[in-house]
């Protein structure tokens, strides 16, 4: 579980998050939604333990990531940026790789290489094992970096926008293939998404934000109202069923 | 496997020419080369090794490869240091005049990441340019201050590195930077980490603020160790770094050792064209390195847009 007590982030006289208190419970995905601005970001970096909170606490699992060592951390909990990086000339396999960094700190055994191999399959890497990362499209790239996030596998991993940039084919198929890979429970993925359909397609739990506290949280479910999402929005939204499944639709 | 045995040969190459290039005979007992022809070839091939190491160091921790020692205001902040040594205690160890030239070489390093962390990065053109026009005000400092202080002549030295001045005895310094690149060796993994970004480089647990405080230290260390002894020379941590790069990719682990014998014979090559393009006379082997380092930055430019977009 990670435990959130009161969370504030202040910078240069605006406040980001106000006062933030939530748990999230272990298993399945949760979704971080709000408008621009809401604090979603912010409050995955502080969670993540890299960015430091003005005042309150986290604890992942009972573990301080602000006092716990780099590596104990890293071992807990994984965060991906947005957009990360360079244009990298590393290999596919070189980039997962150091996603068992925490684990072996430059002398990995049998189980960091079954670790790497089962991620490449996870994310369908395994025929782009040896291109440069500088070479792969928006779409294989991104799967690239997630794919050594979870090759971290700590359980917990946390995305900041991982859809940003990917056409509707890339976000539906990663959205599908974090779903399938997080039903077994042993992974807890939190997401920050733009999109609220894909929150309403993907997503066990919503976290709903804006200007910097939490709105609304439930079960995706429950959560996704009319009139939940226009006070989060501030704009009208129309909610429809589609096979079973919620689509949001802005009026 | 077939790339190492050309580089070697090619090394060995460059190496043996370096030998017999010159305007005294080598007939007799070898005393020439061993006090002169060995000496000034090492001296080319540790500074080039050391220049290009650190260059990819200063590349990893900026995550810009169009940025080398020489963008960072590095070998000025050096020289100024050095200025001001020669001015108030002229008779310092040369062990005291590398430490102030390498603390120096740091604080300028420092003044340069302030100023690149205020930088948009969208634009990798525009944090060379920066330093361009950094290290550019920071020399004229030093111009004006040696000027002013009659000691023009010594700025010259130290701002147009060459190797004719090489002898034993007078360049053994340089074999710092073998232990230094060992020392990069052993956390090249760290390095290559750097480069992914202060976050997700954090996110793998890395001590961040230390890997790269390492990092820069070392930068600063071989700075002064090239400036001091034989001078300063640019392009070479941003030509060799980016060669390999484009040719064996970024996993440092694999390619550091490739990094450092380019650079090294890169800079062997334009000291022993220097050597022979006039012979018997000499061309500086900064200035050779200008004219051909200046050629592939250019291609470097033009090339970069399409490995992105690949």
């Amino acid at each position: 579980m990670i435990d959130v007590q009161n969370l504030s982030y202040v910078v240069d006289g605006t406040e980001i998050l106000h006062d933030v208190s939530t748990r999230l419970e272990r298993g399945g995905i949760t979704a971080l939604i709000g408008p621009n601005g809401a604090g979603k970001s912010t409050l995955l970096h502080c969670i993540s333990g890299l960015e430091s909170p003005s005042c309150g606490s986290v604890r992942i699992d009972g573990l301080d990531p602000f006092t716990a060592p780099p590596r104990s951390r890293a071992r807990a909990v994984a965060l991906l940026q947005q957009s990360p990086a360079l244009v990298s000339r590393l290999t596919v396999h070189e980039l997962v790789s150091f996603g068992r960094w925490p684990h072996h700190q430059g002398r990995p055994t049998q189980a960091d290489h079954d670790a790497v191999e089962r991620a490449l399959v996870a994310f369908a890497l395994s025929d782009l094992a040896d291109r440069s990362i500088a070479t792969l499209s928006g779409g294989q790239r991104q799967r690239a970096f997630i794919a050594m996030t979870w090759a971290q596998e700590t359980p917990w991993m946390l995305l900041d926008e991982p859809l940003n940039a990917l056409d509707p084919r890339h976000a539906r198929d990663l959205m599908a293939r974090l779903h399938a890979l997080s039903r077994d429970g042993a992974r807890s993925i939190v997401i920050v998404l733009h999109d609220i359909n894909a929150a309403a397609g993907w997503a066990d739990h919503i976290v709903a934000m804006k200007d910097g506290r939490i709105v609304a949280q439930d079960a995706s479910a429950a959560l996704l109202t009319e009139d939940t999402l226009r006070e989060v929005f501030d704009t009208p939204f129309e909610l429809l069923e589609h096979r079973g499944r919620k689509v949001v639709v802005a009026r | 496997m077939r790339g190492w045995l050309i580089t070697f040969a090619a090394l060995a190459a460059l190496i043996a020419v370096s030998l017999l290039l010159g305007a005294a005979s080598l007939e007799g007992d070898g005393w020439l080369l061993l006090v002169s022809r060995i000496p000034r070839t090492m001296a080319a091939l540790l500074a080039g090794a050391g220049l290009a190491l650190a260059g990819v160091v200063v590349q990893q921790v900026v995550q810009n490869r169009l940025v080398e020692p020489s963008l960072t205001g590095a070998p000025e902040a050096s020289m100024l240091g050095l200025l001001a040594v020669t001015l108030i205690a002229p008779g310092m160890a040369v062990a005291g005049k590398m430490l102030i030239a390498a603390a120096c070489a740091l604080v300028g390093m420092i003044g340069f990441l302030a100023l690149a962390k205020r930088l948009p990065r969208d634009d990798a053109m525009l944090l060379p340019i920066v330093g361009i026009v950094y290290g550019g005000i920071l020399g004229a400092i030093g111009i004006w201050f040696a000027w002013a202080e009659d000691l023009v002549q010594y700025l010259g030295a130290w701002r147009l590195g060459e190797f004719s001045g090489v002898m034993m005895g007078r360049y053994e310094w340089l074999w710092a930077i073998a232990a230094l690149a060992g020392l990069l060796y052993l956390v090249a993994d760290r390095i290559t980490i750097l480069g992914l970004g202060e976050t997700q480089a954090r996110s793998l647990g890395l001590n961040y603020r230390q890997t790269r405080a390492l990092g820069l230290v070392v930068v600063s260390v071989i700075t002064a160790l090239v400036l001091v002894t034989v001078g300063a020379f640019p392009f070479v941590g941003l030509v060799a770094p980016n060669l390999v790069a484009r040719w064996r990719g970024d996993n440092l682990r694999a390619n550091l050792p490739m990094v450092a014998i380019g650079g090294g014979a890169l800079l062997l090559g334009a000291d022993v064209i220097g050597r022979a393009v006039r012979y018997p006379f000499e061309i500086p082997a900064a200035t050779v390195i200008a004219v051909l380092g200046a050629g592939v930055f250019l291609w470097l430019l033009h090339a970069a847009p399409r490995a992105r977009h690949g």
